[in-house]
């Protein structure tokens, strides 16, 4: 109960000093979708590039490497938590799928490498888009 | 394409750190400090544990 009144209290200045709900979730699905976007509309230019460089190149290098990207499937848990962070890339994964890249199977280290550069890129994608979520919320001060 | 395991340490340390840097810190000279703190931890991280291995095996 007193944990409940001390959330509340804490989260009302945050949502008055952010935006409207619909633009906050806008901003969250931006960010997932295309790396950095969620930045971009909020007008941290410099942020959003960084992050839409860095993934992307996190990303390519993972392709380059011929690295696998995972396809929805239901068998060994792991290859069900790699096929979640691959889907944390957004459009990058929808892209890949289109043109089958990714689709060979990995028999080298370098490969095996570009597998985790592409989950991890995915990781870090979801965790900057929460970033735009927040900072569009106000949760986030700046 | 191919690289070292070395270049793939930095790489993936450089991209993981700009990130965190930017989404962990509030203030652009925080997020600067934070992500060479976390450059700087996940390449001497993963030396450690190489030698560690190598010590391990021999």
């Amino acid at each position: 109960m007193m944990a409940t009144e001390m959330a509340n209290s804490v989260q009302v200045p945050a949502r008055a000093a952010g935006r409207s709900s619909s633009m906050a979730l806008l901003v969250l699905i931006a960010g997932w979708l295309v790396p950095g976007a969620g930045h971009f509309m909020l007008g941290k230019w410099v942020r959003g590039l960084l992050l839409f460089v860095s993934l992307m190149l996190m990303f390519g290098v993972g392709v380059a490497l011929q690295g696998k990207i995972y396809s929805p499937n239901t068998g060994d848990l792991l290859d069900i938590l790699n096929f979640v962070g691959d889907l944390g890339t957004g459009l990058l994964y929808v892209v890949a799928r289109i043109f089958d890249l990714g689709q060979v199977a990995v028999v080298t280290v370098s490969a095996d490498y570009g597998t985790k550069f592409m989950v991890v890129a995915g990781l870090l994608n979801v965790i900057a888009a929460v970033d735009a979520h927040s900072l569009a919320t106000g949760r986030k001060a700046s | 394409m191919t690289i070292t395991h070395f270049d793939a340490v930095l790489l993936f340390s450089l991209f993981t750190s700009i990130v965190f840097g930017i989404t962990q810190r509030a203030e652009p000279r925080m997020m600067i400090r934070f992500g060479a703190f976390c450059f700087v931890l996940f390449v001497l991280g993963t030396v450690a544990g190489s030698w560690l291995m190598w010590l391990i095996k021999h």
